[in-house]
């Protein structure tokens, strides 16, 4: 019993978190999986044999070679063979998890603030700010995520700019609706009365008080909404609607390789696809973990 | 109720007019069509006519107004590409995207149900567990990655399926289908399955979860009690009681399925109304575009109507007030 004690007495909220999340093997791996990943998005310029979008540096002579086979000037291996202008496909990936990882990120933090802000305002409020700012986000949910983004890209056209705004548009509503129901449940209890006795002004409350406290759902959804930011960033991109052809996502590589792969030419299409898979396993895994670990609900049973 | 539907009826109408001024004037923004119609030696007059013809002169407000009145009328232009009514052109497709969907469901209810059920009975198996494990993946992985490798496997590999198009059609009941012949079944199958992918692991879920849940109920005790054979109860008695709550669930899903053929139909090349949208906004074919977006938008409000009553039928404590548009 005495241990238990000193080990509870050292044990940091941090320390206890990292014990929780990695008590799952598949988690762990996930993770593991997951800053492998991130490290080779930073790094891409670095551990990719070739600049893939250097023209000077590819050759027409090494188009669509096969997986494993060396370059004509005998300089490069291209461990996942090259695509139609004699682009290493490795190289090609590298570059493209690196945009595709950096569009789901920002989206994702971008769509959070806005919704974390307009769903803690909804709930700290209530009123007609609350009505109007959750009608809006009522209708839009009724909307699958795929096409609100094809209406405003086919809106707005092509761009980095304007396919994070899709996804933004696309993301908002579910962080406003989980912030204002996180928000009503907090708005209740003491703490908050008691930072209301004080006089505190509605800004602090909200920042100070109110924010942490609603906090652990949110991580959960961004966690996974990344995810799916990155999977519906590759499927516009794959439909030809998202990223232009001079910033090249996974899905873009998969849409360029899809012609070949009906001749059999398999590596285009298959290895960035593959890339795609793992990288949205891989968050997945994490975002699950995470959620099992900051559910207090699930910690008590 | 009445009041209930009259209010959300007039919602919608609110929502339709915000979207087709949205649409409107957000696709006018983009692209200038004039460029894509004339051909570059045309002469002024040439040009001038055409512009004229396709009222393209007129100021943005009167150009709305006019395609309002016309959209009431059923008219949403002529396609700038084909040079036919945009909404014929769109109606042309709806039978190939429905015979689709309709597909998918009843792929999504067969596959699904047999394999929850195995789940739900035996859920410490190793056949169990493998058939949750593969149904999250239904959940996350990209649609359009899924086709591409049923393309590369079935179709580029072992030569089992058409890797696109629709093949031919027949006429049910003046409809063109094409599940009626053997060659038309295997166009359709894997689009289908790619289709409902992620209803398949949903239909699994459900049914895991009734299943569960259902065993441990008098009713399943008292037929056991009773004598009856196993595949039985759960063939008859047990089904009976979970088949509802999923076949409302898939049937709600109908309007996503509808949006997610954009990209299966994309990827097989099949002839529905998706695809359609695909190609017309590469070609900036601006009518099509406006007429594909706010019937998507109608056929939406209109299952989000429906949902809504069919909720407030089968949930008495579902608050009417509190639906969405």
């Amino acid at each position: 019993m005495e241990n238990i004690a000193q080990r509870a007495a050292v044990e940091t909220p941090f320390r206890r978190f990292t014990r929780h999340f990695f008590s799952s093997k598949i988690a762990a791996c996930g993770f593991i999986l997951l800053v492998l990943i991130v490290l080779a998005a930073i790094f891409a310029p670095w551990l990719s044999p070739q600049n893939p979008y250097d023209l000077s540096r590819l050759d027409v002579m090494d188009s669509r070679l096969e997986p494993g086979q060396m370059s004509v000037d005998g300089q490069i291996k291209f461990l996942l063979g090259t695509d139609e202008q004699g682009r290493d496909m490795l190289s090609a990936i590298l570059y493209g998890i690196r945009i595709s990882v950096a569009v789901g990120v920002a989206s994702t933090v971008i769509a959070l603030l806005i919704g974390l802000t307009l769903g803690l305002l909804a709930g700290y409020s209530g009123g007609r700010t609350e009505a109007f700012i959750m009608r809006i986000a009522d209708i839009q949910l009724s909307f699958p995520p795929i096409l609100i983004a094809l209406i405003l890209l086919a809106l707005t056209g092509q761009g980095v700019g304007k396919i994070i705004i899709a996804l933004v548009a696309v993301q908002w509503a579910y962080y406003a609706r989980t912030a204002r129901s996180a928000a009503l449940v907090e708005r209740k209890k003491e703490y908050i009365e008691a930072a209301t006795a004080l006089g505190l002004s509605p800004a602090r409350i909200i920042l100070r008080h109110l924010l942490p406290n609603c906090l652990p759902p949110l991580i959960v959804i961004a966690a996974l909404q990344v995810a799916s930011a990155i999977s519906l960033e590759a499927t516009l991109s794959f439909l030809g609607l998202g990223l232009p052809v001079t910033e090249p996502s996974l899905g873009l590589l998969i849409a360029n390789g899809f012609q070949y792969l009906l001749s059999g030419k398999y590596w285009i299409s298959f290895f960035p696809g593959i890339a795609l898979l793992l990288t949205i396993v891989a968050i997945n895994l994490v975002a699950d973990q995470l959620r099992d670990v900051l559910n207090p609900r699930l910690q008590t049973q | 109720m009445l009041v209930f539907i009259i209010r959300r009826l007039l919602q919608s109408v609110v929502v339709l007019l915000v979207m087709s001024l949205l649409v409107f004037v957000g696709v006018y923004a983009i692209g200038n069509p004039i460029d894509m119609l004339i051909s570059p030696d045309a002469d002024q007059l040439d040009r001038a006519r055409t512009i004229a013809a396709f009222g393209l002169d007129k100021p943005l407000w009167q150009q709305y107004f006019l395609f309002l009145k016309n959209a009431l009328a059923g008219d949403m232009g002529r396609s700038f590409a084909f040079s036919t009514p945009a909404m014929t052109l769109i109606v042309e497709r709806i039978p190939a995207t429905m015979e689709l969907a309709v597909f998918a469901i009843v792929l999504s209810i067969v596959m699904g149900i047999p394999l929850g059920l195995w789940a739900g009975l035996r859920p410490d198996g190793i056949a169990g567990k493998t058939i949750m494990a593969v149904s999250i993946l239904g959940f996350s992985l990209p649609t359009f990655w899924v086709g591409l490798m049923l393309i590369m496997v079935f179709a580029v590999q072992l030569g089992w399926f058409p890797s696109s198009g629709r093949g031919p059609t027949e006429l049910l009941l003046g409809v063109p289908v094409s599940f009626l012949s053997v060659e038309g079944l295997k166009h359709i199958l894997m689009p289908a399955f790619n289709l409902a992918l992620f209803n398949i692991a949903l239909v699994i879920r459900l049914t895991r979860a009734g299943a569960q849940e259902a065993l441990l109920q008098d009713y399943v005790k008292f037929a056991r009690a009773k004598g009856l054979g196993n595949s039985r109860i759960i063939g008859v008695h047990v089904l009976k009681n979970i088949l509802i709550p999923i076949v409302t669930v898939i049937a709600l899903q109908f309007g996503s399925i509808i949006a997610f053929a954009i990209v299966t139909e994309s990827v097989f090349a099949w002839p529905g109304m998706g695809k359609l949208i695909i190609d017309s906004i590469r070609f900036l074919d601006r009518p099509v575009i406006v007429a594909y977006l706010m019937l998507i938008v109608v056929i939406f409000i209109f299952i989000n109507l429906v949902v809504d009553v069919v909720y407030s039928l089968l949930d008495p404590r579902v608050r009417l007030s509190d639906t969405k548009g």
